[in-house]
């Protein structure tokens, strides 16, 4: 009996640190093969061009969590980066152009919440994917395809800036992560989009505001998306209507290389953390052996498969009878 | 002595190092129906599942006419001929019921393309469900056919496949007891065409209906096994809890003629559903409504509890009247609903046991940790929830527990109007006699509730008064003293009373 309990508390400390131990195993082999790998400078770079995928795996992560999927966030992305652009060149101050790329974000995830629930739509697939095209097309008609470029230091610094040696979009993704770490845990709606992800049916029996639920999770997935537009234009110094292409895939596999479930009730912000970072170093591990961004590609797609592969068999291994 | 048709010998299995079936031995004769009983746990499914290859046993031995059959695996059984109709259907139902029959051994045109012949198909199948004795038109796709019928595709489908000996799961669960007598003709259809049957029930009443002979089941271990003649339900029972059989209903208490009324129910309607539903519910009352599966007694619940819409009636609680358009309303009001499906309705099958018993009346913007720990371990305590711990995913619960954090959820969130559908499903004798009495205690506490089983003696030993459903409609209300199967079976198949 001791020896079933056991296991099934390894069980659950291999999900809960499962993907941390990847990491850690990860940083260790590359530090050996590499000796630039293991350098403050060269972490903090990690760090930095991980911070995009991070803010959207959040968003992402929660949607997740209620068995849903947002396919739009890389285009909100690129669409909130124009907006932003837009505005500060128009002479508006970096504060507007910041709180303009967050609201028209969770704005689009309002509506793609919306329309998944009021319309009754079979599933988030489509109006997600709804969204994808209809951002990214407003994006390239707004600005006619062209980036726009040059925008003032003050909205810069959130992607290229640095507080005490942290570079501020590190800084904004730890921001990110705590107040979803606590909404997540610490809070009846978040525990409302673990309950909907584990059983809708049930949740909705018993008095779970469904829709209303479903509803903020694609909000604050737009949300980040808009975070990650601030960023993103901001360290690139430029609104450009492309931002984004396909890190919408990117965010999911985050998520899921992070112990969440695709089929909802499971997942945690410190596993989509430590996802996100298990992406960026080994593109930058792959980067500092000189393999090439082709064949990074192909690592990447088998790291993901494997990583749902480890989680299925230990589940099958857990589950007993 | 015929040679047994199955034998298993000394057959033990473990799960992670708690051990499942200890030294079973188990026999099936040729064309015989044996009954297979024992509480949830005692190790049916497991001593099925190692039968038809599914599981393999850590040790012992199976026979199959005299022959040790090996290495077993689900496509060898397959081919041997054993055929496994679970208690979850497993059709696709867009397919048509014929095309069910015979999938994955379509009938095809010779050639690389294998041209499948429709026709071949839907007249075999024809003929096999006529077999059956219940015509069904084969080209139906098997979604749009009732439970009873998508059944009888499944057994039809083992009859395709030549199976010699057909096992079925807890085959009238979903079933009502008209559709339940037709299964037993299908049964006996069987037997005479030489096919052996193993019949796995909760329901005692059917062992003595249908089988022949009889196994027991307790904590992994065969405790009897014997001719169904030489086995008297008290016996069968005793074998099954391991003690005398408990007070199965306890006494009701004193009749609440005058007490106050909960709910009223005016004129409620939605098409194709229930029509005209009038009644009313007093404080401290089980009001029983019994009916056959179909008629209407699950959607009035879900439609009373703002689940799903209606079209016409009114609703009073307490005297005021109210509107109610999703369980939001009906939560705020004081109503709580058990639904049919633990699985599918009522539980949040992976998250810990604490979640599932504060989801109903956790509502404010914090997580309070330590007020539902506290709240929880009450519940826990009152309801004596066995439960390896209230961190544990409730799945990990047996059925009678897992319906215990239903009810403690409801509990929890101070109900006063209890809609009870099928609250005992699935659940075995000794938890069954637990649950009754907290229903009773419910009506105790001056709770009013409604009561829907398909298990009729449930209903004639609980309710106070009983409300008979017959497609849609209510056909009669019965009060305790006129209540007896034969005037409920009366009403509920449309007959006058």
């Amino acid at each position: 009996m001791s020896g079933g309990l056991w296991s099934r508390t390894a069980a659950q400390a291999l999900r809960r640190f499962g993907p941390l131990l990847a990491l850690v195993l990860m940083c260790a082999a590359l530090s050996l093969l590499s000796e630039h790998f293991l350098s403050l400078d060269n972490l903090l770079n990690v760090f930095r061009q991980s911070a995009v995928n991070a803010l959207l795996a959040l968003g992402q992560l929660v949607v997740i969590i209620t068995a849903g999927i947002d396919l739009s966030v890389g285009s909100i992305l690129g669409l909130c980066c124009v907006l932003a652009a837009l505005a500060l060149k128009a002479g508006a101050p970096s504060a507007l152009g910041i709180a303009l790329a967050l609201g028209a974000g969770a704005g689009l995830g309002a509506v793609n919440g919306l329309l998944y629930t009021k319309l009754r739509l079979p599933h988030p697939f489509i109006p997600t994917l709804g969204m994808m095209n209809v951002a990214r097309g407003l994006a390239l008609v707004i600005t006619g395809g062209f980036p726009i470029s040059e925008l003032p230091a003050g909205f810069r610094y959130w992607g290229a800036g640095a507080l005490w040696g942290i570079p501020a979009p590190v800084a904004v993704v730890v921001g990110f992560c705590l107040i979803f770490h606590l909404l997540l845990t610490r809070t009846t709606p978040g525990r409302d989009l673990y309950a909907i992800g584990g059983n809708r049916q049930a949740a909705l029996l018993c008095g779970v505001p469904v829709d209303g639920r479903l509803i903020l999770a694609y909000t604050l997935s737009g949300l980040t998306a808009g975070a990650g537009a601030v960023v993103l234009a901001g360290r690139m110094n430029s609104g450009f209507p492309l931002a984004g292409a396909g890190a919408e895939l990117d965010s999911i596999a985050a998520v899921i290389i992070g112990g969440a479930s695709f089929f909802g009730g499971v997942g945690t912000v410190l596993g989509t953390l430590v996802g996100a970072l298990i992406m960026g170093v080994l593109r930058n591990g792959l980067n500092l052996m000189n393999v090439s961004a082709y064949w990074q590609t192909v690592v990447i797609g088998a790291v993901i498969v494997a990583a749902v592969w480890v989680d299925v068999v230990r589940q099958r291994a857990a589950g007993g009878r | 002595m015929t040679a047994p048709l199955l034998e298993m010998r000394g057959i033990c299995k473990s799960f992670g190092g708690v051990g499942a079936l200890r030294e079973v031995n188990f026999q099936v004769l040729p064309g015989e129906v044996h009954g297979l009983v024992g509480e949830n746990g005692a190790g049916k499914s497991t001593l099925m599942n190692i039968a038809s290859g599914v599981l393999k046993a850590d040790r012992g031995e199976i026979l199959w006419e005299g022959r040790p059959a090996g290495d077993l695996t689900p496509r060898r059984a397959q081919q041997m001929g054993i055929a496994f109709v679970h208690q979850e259907l497993a059709l696709a139902p867009q397919l048509s019921a014929g095309e069910n029959i015979f999938l994955g051994r379509r009938p095809s045109r010779p050639g690389p393309l294998g041209w499948v012949r429709w026709e071949e198909i839907h007249r075999r199948a024809g003929e096999l469900l006529e077999q059956l004795g219940r015509p069904i038109d084969p080209r139906r796709p098997a979604g749009e056919l009732s439970v009873g019928e998508q059944q009888l595709v499944e057994i039809a489908r083992a009859l395709a496949f030549q199976a010699r000996l057909v096992i079925m799961d807890e085959p009238t669960a979903a079933l009502s007891e008209r559709e339940a007598g037709r299964l037993f003709e299908v049964i006996a259809r069987l037997k005479q065409r030489g096919v052996s049957v193993i019949y796995i029930t909760h329901r005692l009443k059917e062992i003595y209906q249908t089988a022949e002979r009889v196994t027991v089941l307790r904590d992994g271990r065969r405790v009897a096994s014997a001719p169904v003649a030489e086995m008297p339900p008290e016996e069968l029972v005793r074998h099954m809890v391991g003690r005398a059989a408990p007070e199965q209903f306890p006494p009701a208490a004193a009749r609440p003629r005058q007490a106050e009324e909960l709910l009223r129910v005016e004129g409620f309607s939605a098409r194709g559903r229930f029509q005209d539903v009038t009644f009313s519910l007093r404080r401290g009352e089980i009001l029983g409504l019994a009916g056959l599966v179909g008629a209407g007694r699950t959607e009035l619940l879900e439609a009373l509890f703002g689940a799903a819409p209606h079209e016409a009636g009114r609703l009073w609680i307490q005297g005021r009247p109210v509107r109610i358009r999703s369980p939001r309303d009906a939560i705020r009001h004081g109503m709580a609903l058990i639904p049919d499906d633990r699985k599918s309705k009522g539980l949040i099958p992976g998250a810990p046991v604490i979640w599932n018993i504060v989801l109903a009346s956790e509502r404010g913007l914090r997580i309070r940790g330590d007020h539902e720990r506290r709240r929880s371990e009450r519940m826990a305590a009152e309801l004596r929830l066995r439960a390896p711990g209230l961190e544990e995913p409730v799945n990990r619960l047996s059925g009678g527990n897992q319906q215990k954090v239903v009810l403690a959820r409801w509990l929890l969130a101070e109900a006063s109007i209890f809609l009870l559908d099928e609250p005992t499903r699935g659940i075995d004798v000794g938890a069954k006699a637990e649950i009754y009495e907290l229903i009773r205690g419910l009506a105790a506490r001056g709770a009013g509730v409604i009561l829907v089983s398909s298990e009729l003696e449930e209903v004639l030993g609980l309710a106070d008064r009983v409300l008979v459903m017959h497609r849609g409609r209510i056909a009669g209300e019965l009060d305790r003293a006129q209540a007896g199967e034969e005037a409920v079976m009366r009403l509920a198949t449309g007959g006058l009373p």
